[in-house]
């Protein structure tokens, strides 16, 4: 399993993994749920959305998509740039925050 | 390997597209489609990404209160009112499609063609059942006056990001079907015997990929 050895016969990783990932990503989505049926509110509301989802997506390109196995440049090469976007999101809820305080004032 | 490109005059043009096709490798004994299909992927990415930031820009920016997805996607079961109950055995369908797609990959790489494409073939059922349900929500949200310009419940920015973000995924799941039983047909068929079956892999990624979307749908979109 070691990252010579999968990089030279293709991504080869026991089905007990994945079947491991499976039942654990069953149990995250159950918790996500669970958030919302008991209805929880606030910081520890989006505090648990925020950690259950990054664990989801993190299993999933870490073992689904075989990343943690692949070489160091792919793996910066696909997950870097999307960073990029966390720069769109500041920009964007800055405008939305300011569109926001404007409609208050005008149009209301 | 190396001399073509030092054979030409390095400033003609014959150079220049020399220097850039001499065979440099940079994802070194990575399959070629695979490293397309994650480059591919990096740009549906920015496209979901764009997407999600739009929504967070309308539903932040709106001075009208945001419908409650909670009680929109609640569904009554033998007379009580089950929050989310259909999104929640969406995800789980898909979940569970990418745990059939990740051993599909498995047996390819063992050659055991026959179980890779059927574990394939379960992978795409569980894929058109995702869609057949994303249907449904979607009618029943339909008959209940939702619309891209308005909505009984608050915020007529609800159902443009709704139809759109959902919309573009489903579409993704669809193509991922159709995708996945031209794959697993070619599979079983034996197109793959001398080229070895890293297809599977890739195909995987894609469907993956459908899921990651989906988590991040699925926390921002019906949760938050």
């Amino acid at each position: 399993m070691s990252s010579a050895n999968a990089a030279s016969t293709g991504q080869q990783h026991p089905i007990g993994l994945y079947l491991k990932i499976w039942a654990l990503l069953f149990v995250l989505s159950t918790l996500s749920y669970m958030v919302d049926y008991f209805h929880l509110q606030g910081l520890l509301r989006w505090g648990l959305i925020i950690v259950f989802m990054l664990l989801k997506a993190g299993l999933i390109v870490a073992i689904f998509m075989h990343m943690a196995w692949e070489r160091m440049a792919l793996i910066c090469a696909i997950t870097l740039p999307p960073l990029a976007l966390l720069v769109l999101v500041g920009l964007m809820w800055a405008e939305a925050d300011h569109t926001f305080l404007s409609r208050l004032l005008f149009f209301r | 390997m190396s001399t073509t490109s030092s054979s030409t005059d390095p400033n003609d043009w014959r150079g220049f597209v020399g220097d850039w096709a001499s065979d440099k490798e940079a994802f070194r004994s990575v399959p070629w489609g695979k490293a397309m299909m994650w480059i591919f992927l990096l740009s549906d990415t920015f496209i979901f990404g764009s997407f999600l930031t739009g929504y967070m820009t309308v539903r932040t920016s709106t001075t009208v209160a945001w419908p409650n997805p909670s009680e929109v996607f609640a569904l009554t079961v033998g007379g009580t009112s089950v929050p989310l109950l259909l999104i929640a055995i969406m995800t789980f369908v898909l979940i569970s499609s990418s745990g059939t797609m990740a051993m599909a990959v498995n047996c390819g790489y063992r050659r055991d063609r026959r179980n890779a494409a059927l574990l394939m073939v379960v992978t795409a059922a569980c894929g058109a059942t995702f869609v057949g349900m994303q249907a449904f929500e979607w009618s029943k949200l339909i008959a209940d006056g939702v619309r891209p310009w308005g909505n009984p419940w608050g915020a007529a920015q609800f159902g443009s990001a709704f139809f759109m973000i959902t919309g573009f995924h489903g579409l993704h799941v669809s193509i991922g079907v159709l995708y996945l039983l031209i794959v697993a047909f070619k599979v079983n068929r034996g197109d793959y015997e001398s080229r070895g079956y890293q297809i599977v892999e890739i195909t995987g990624l894609y469907w993956h990929f459908v899921d990651l979307v989906w988590v991040f749908i699925f926390a921002f979109f019906y949760l938050w």
